[in-house]
């Protein structure tokens, strides 16, 4: 099963260079970067942390939108601010970052060492229990590792894994694609768009299609409740006017080069569609947000358990996986709402793969770290707070005069901030000169109905490089008030 | 106008065989498609199996050359490196009847030529496909499987350089005749004059109708009989790589009389991810590419009691192909192929019905249309004629001291730019510098075979996509998936 055709038996291969390190983490999202991190503060000397991707960060770099680091930060942060964070922590505590480099395969070394007699030179104390295949411009490479923490992410579910009846025109993506595309090359893929999913992925998206233009026709569920967070459903539906057809599925693609038409049926109990309800919504782009499978070739690779249903790495307590001395944290091992969450999972990791190697004690994870958000439809006659990714429904008490159901202060103040006058954090992107895209903010909330006007006004302007993190690259007129625009990634040639 | 001695029309399988084959001498030869690349009809959507030739009416010409093509595949798959996996094949029967149909269909491939054929008992089957349901087969030991969209590049490809040309986005709409009378031309040898819908225009003195579902139209517009072509459409499933061991052959079930194809059946493809189907449906529309609800639900049990070991979480796409029938479906079954020299239309070749085995037979049926034209005209054969082509580099067939070493020679080779099927930059500047200049997604994807993994394209579109747009200039409105009218983007968002 696992891709290893390619492997030859011999120790040394010829032009493949050699490295070694104490702890190798593969990934660096918010997990791998976490892990990394962590495993340099327990006292590992050589951490190497190899990504991909030409930068750190992950997914989150494309996430342009606000609502991370509350948890771990205290603070609202947007998706590339929170990455280049947790970067600069990791690079300061002495890794070594290693971009553009695709790892191929984990092989247990000893392995290798029964099957070749050859005698291999142990620096210090560790064994180097694993050996890494990486690949990059540079070359093939195969570092020796201690310990490793895997931590791939995820893919999307795609229209072809879910099957979906009809034809196989031009049109279909699936949500992550749509938001790399938008927010970081500069592409729109449509003008008319029906979104297959509520996932938060697909409800965000719906929002930044809207907000650049785009008009979302409908959000279609298969389940009776949404299933992203009450919070993208108030702010990213209710805010935009987006129907969403809950217990409905997309029976059938229409449109023989480009898309021209979703078929949507009523689901019956038993998730069957009902007959007699089909109706056609016509449109030119589906964006499917229909579920994230953790991404594991990797870890097929060294003989990594998976759960049969989740595709995620099996661990124990301590994140460790069946082989010993490799850990697993993030979207690999299972699908994680909140990047926050992520972090802390990939830094107990980090300190756990030093503990193995040292035979010191390991921390235990707690599975119960992750769910204290509201999902689904909010409340009747509620506001839903989206200070946060809790997302408090909260209500007026006539009768004592207060707010209730928020569980910080910051809920009542948004809740009646709400009723007077409903403000939102604006992000969008702007031009580059030399064409690239900028991820921004402003720097307080601004007017909830003026956000399309001003990221339409905020499209025309191009900004000079360089631009640091935190720069104002512009300020916008919202009614009487001047708001800074400030920068929320680095951008440079 | 641009004159010709020959004229193709259809960039297929048998539409680039003929090309090839023609080739080998001292003609003007065109191929006219309408499509943006090779292989965009039926010769990229079907079982890409090179039977052996024992499912058809001995006599036939189905028979006679589908049993060619095998013998003659495999050097020719060495000679134009296209990958090609001599696996065999099986057939399941179920029950006492099956077993019955087996003998027959045994017998009638000996008839036929065919070598090698045997029944075996359950305990053979097991160890040629373990985990293979039913109680026997029959085993085909010359039946192979092949990569049918680089077949067909790589004929138009090794055509493109012994000197045909090929106009692509070129929908032939309108053929003219008589040039004698219109052109005055008294000794001019053109019978016919093609025309395009982008207003192109080609004097041919033979007209060879490859045109797959649309023949019989081509034939009509070329003055030769109406041939009613049925079209039937057939859906798959296709799988994750991960599901690849669990089948080391094609496996069929036993014939059943009357179906329009062979049975949806198990095929394991060059690139090493099952395919499932596929189903036989006549439909009205010969372009209705749609995979349907019941159809898919048929398909999977079907496959299942095949091969028990079959989960739904395998399947990572879908797609359909449509056989262009001769025979109605009142009648269902097969009738043979038509090829032929039209009696009252001379100089129209026509290439009718050329369902499966099209593909296996598609260079014996090349020889036939040659050997059509050499009777009307002396053919001389070219002194130069290149009868090899080298494909592309594929980095993941090499072992890792070659890739180590390609990378120092290029370091584009250690891009990875498709992580499900571990394909390079490099590779995929090689397919987007595809010598027809064909630059949609699709182009790229059958030549590097990009965007066909588990992720459906999720993970290297946005990267291809940015090679075309920064590296050659390709506006995002401008990218489309296959030909004009398939734009995947609308612009930039600013
Ligand atoms: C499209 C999308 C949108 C999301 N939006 C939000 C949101 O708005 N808010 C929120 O809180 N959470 C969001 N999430 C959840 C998000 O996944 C997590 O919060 C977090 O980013 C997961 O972190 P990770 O480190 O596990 O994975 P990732 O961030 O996906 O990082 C994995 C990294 O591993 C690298 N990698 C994988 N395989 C290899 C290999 N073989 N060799 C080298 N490198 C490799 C990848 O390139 C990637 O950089 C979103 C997820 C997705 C998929
Ligand atoms: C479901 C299915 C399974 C099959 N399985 C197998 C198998 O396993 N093995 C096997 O050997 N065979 C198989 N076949 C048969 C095989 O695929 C066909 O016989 C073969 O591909 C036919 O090739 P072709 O070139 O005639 O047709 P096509 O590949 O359809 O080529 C015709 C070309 O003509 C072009 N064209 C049409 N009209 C015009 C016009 N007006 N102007 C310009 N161009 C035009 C089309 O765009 C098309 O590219 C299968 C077929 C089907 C449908």
């Amino acid at each position: 099963m696992s891709e290893t055709k390619n492997r030859t038996n011999e120790y040394e291969t010829r032009g493949v260079v050699h490295e070694t390190c104490d702890v190798l983490v593969v990934g660096a999202g918010p997990g791998g970067l976490a892990a990394a991190k962590s495993a340099r503060d327990a006292g590992a000397e050589h951490v190497l942390l190899i990504e991909r991707d030409d930068r750190a960060g992950g997914i989150l770099n494309q996430c342009i939108h606000d609502g991370f680091g509350i948890v771990r930060y205290r603070k609202q942060l947007t998706g590339p601010e929170y990455a280049l964070r947790a970067e600069q922590e990791a690079e300061a505590s002495g890794i070594e970052l290693l971009t553009g480099c695709h790892v191929l395969r984990i092989d247990a070394q000893d392995e290798r060492e029964r099957a070749h007699t050859h005698v291999h030179a142990r620096t210090h104390t560790s064994a180097r229990a694993y050996v890494v295949t990486a690949v990059s411009a540079d070359g093939l490479k195969q570092i020796e590792a201690g310990a490793v923490v895997i931590a791939t992410g995820c893919r999307e579910r795609t229209r072809g894994a879910i099957a979906i009846p009809g034809s196989r025109p031009a049109g279909v993506f699936t949500a992550g694609v749509t938001q790399n595309f938008v927010n970081i090359r500069n592409i729109m893929p449509g003008k008319k768009v029906v979104i297959f999913g509520s996932g938060d992925v697909g409800m965000i998206m719906a929002r930044r299609l809207s907000l650049e233009g785009a008009k979302v026709e409908a959000v279609i569920e298969i389940f009776p409740q949404p299933a992203g967070l009450s919070r993208n459903v108030s702010q990213c539906l209710y805010d935009y006017q987006i129907p969403i057809f809950c217990s409905h599925t997309v029976s059938k693609i229409i449109g023989k080069k480009r898309l021209e038409a979703v078929e949507i049926s009523e689901l019956d109990e038993s998730m069957q569609p009902i007959k007699g309800t089909e109706r056609l919504i016509a449109c030119d782009t589906l964006v499917l947000s229909v579920g994230l499978i953790p991404e594991n070739e990797v870890a097929q690779t060294a003989g990594i358990k998976l759960d049969a249903r989740t595709n995620g790495m099996i661990t124990d307590e301590y994140l460790q996986t069946n082989v010993p001395g490799i850990f697993a944290c993030g979207n690999a091992r299972r699908i994680m709402d909140l990047a926050d969450f992520v972090s802390e999972q990939g830094e107990l990791a980090g300190r756990n793969a030093v503990a193995y190697l040292n035979g010191t004690e390991m921390g235990e994870w707690d599975e119960a770290r992750t769910s204290s958000m509201a999902k689904g439809f909010p409340e009747e006659g509620v506001v839903t707070c989206t200070l946060c990714p809790t997302g408090c429904q909260v209500r007026y008490n006539e009768v004592l005069g207060e707010y209730e159901g928020n569980k910080c202060k910051r809920g009542a103040v948004f809740a009646e901030q709400e009723r007077v006058d409903p403000r939102r954090i604006l992000t969008t992107t702007v031009k580059v000169t030399g064409g690239k895209l900028l991820p921004v903010r402003s720097a307080e909330p601004v007017s909830k109905q003026k956000l399309p006007q001003l990221v339409q006004e905020l499209s025309k302007i191009t900004v000079e490089l360089s631009v640091k993190c935190g720069d104002i690259v512009a300020e916008i007129q919202d009614g009487e008030k001047t708001v800074a625009i400030v920068a929320t990634a680095d951008c440079s040639l | 106008m641009t004159k010709h001695d020959v004229v193709i029309i259809g960039a297929g399988g048998v539409g680039c065989a003929v090309a090839r084959e023609l080739s080998r001498y001292n003609l003007n030869i065109i191929v006219l498609e309408k499509e943006c690349d090779a292989a965009g009809g039926i010769s990229g959507r079907n079982s890409a199996v090179v039977h052996a030739g024992f499912n058809n009416a001995p006599g036939s010409l189905m028979a006679k050359l589908c049993v060619e093509g095998n013998r003659g595949f495999e050097a020719l798959c060495r000679e134009l490196d296209i990958p090609y996996k001599k696996t065999g094949k099986l057939l399941v029967a179920f029950d006492e009847t099956d077993m019955n149909a087996l003998q027959e269909i045994m017998q009638q491939g000996i008839r036929n030529g065919c070598e090698g054929l045997r029944l075996v008992d359950a305990d053979e089957m097991e160890k040629l496909a373990p985990g293979i349901g039913g109680i026997g087969g029959m085993y085909s030991p010359e039946t192979a499987v092949f990569d049918p969209f680089l077949y067909c590049i790589a004929l138009a490809e090794n055509a493109l350089e012994n000197g045909v040309t090929f106009h692509f986005n070129s929908e032939v709409v309108a053929i003219e005749h008589d040039m004698i009378e219109e052109h005055g031309e008294e000794h001019s040898d053109d019978r016919f004059v093609v025309k395009t819908a982008e207003g192109g225009a080609y004097a041919c003195r033979f007209l060879i109708n490859c045109a797959g579902l649309s023949s019989g139209n081509i034939s009509e517009m070329a003055g030769g009989p109406a041939y009613q072509i049925y079209p039937c459409r057939g859906e798959y499933f296709i799988l994750d790589k991960v599901a690849e061991e669990l089948l080391p052959m094609p496996v069929y079930p036993a014939p059943r009389k009357g179906i329009g194809g062979l049975g949806v059946h198990l095929t394991p493809t060059t690139a090493g991810n099952i395919i499932i189907g596929p189903s036989a449906e006549y439909i009205s529309q010969i372009d209705d590419l749609s995979t349907t609800r019941p159809v898919m639900d048929e398909l999977f049990a079907k496959a299942k009691a095949l091969m028990p070991a079959l989960e739904r979480k395998y399947i990572i796409g879908s797609y359909a192909g449509i056989r262009p029938k001769l025979a109605p479906p009142e009648e269902g079954g097969y009738r043979d192929f038509i090829i032929q020299e039209e009696a009252d239309c001379p100089g129209l070749i026509n290439l009718i019905g050329i369902e499966s085995p099209g593909l296996t037979a598609s260079v014996p049926i090349a020889r036939m249309v040659r050997g059509i034209i050499g009777e009307r005209m002396p053919l001389e054969e070219k002194k130069d004629f290149v009868a090899k082509r080298k494909g592309p580099i594929r980095f993941r067939d090499l072992s890792e001291e070659e890739q180590a070493e390609l990378i120092r020679e290029d370091s584009e080779f250690g891009e990875i730019i498709c992580r499900c099927q571990k394909v390079t930059k490099r590779e995929i500047r090689n397919a987007i510098e595809n010598p027809f200049g064909a630059r949609s997604i699709s182009a790229i994807k059958y030549r590097a075979w990009a965007t066909t993994g588990r992720c459906n394209g999720g993970y290297c579109l946005t990267r291809i996509v940015d090679m075309l747009v920064n590296e050659y200039g390709v506006k995002p409105e401008e990218i489309t998936y296959r030909s004009t009218g398939s734009e995947l983007f609308s612009g930039k968002v600013k």
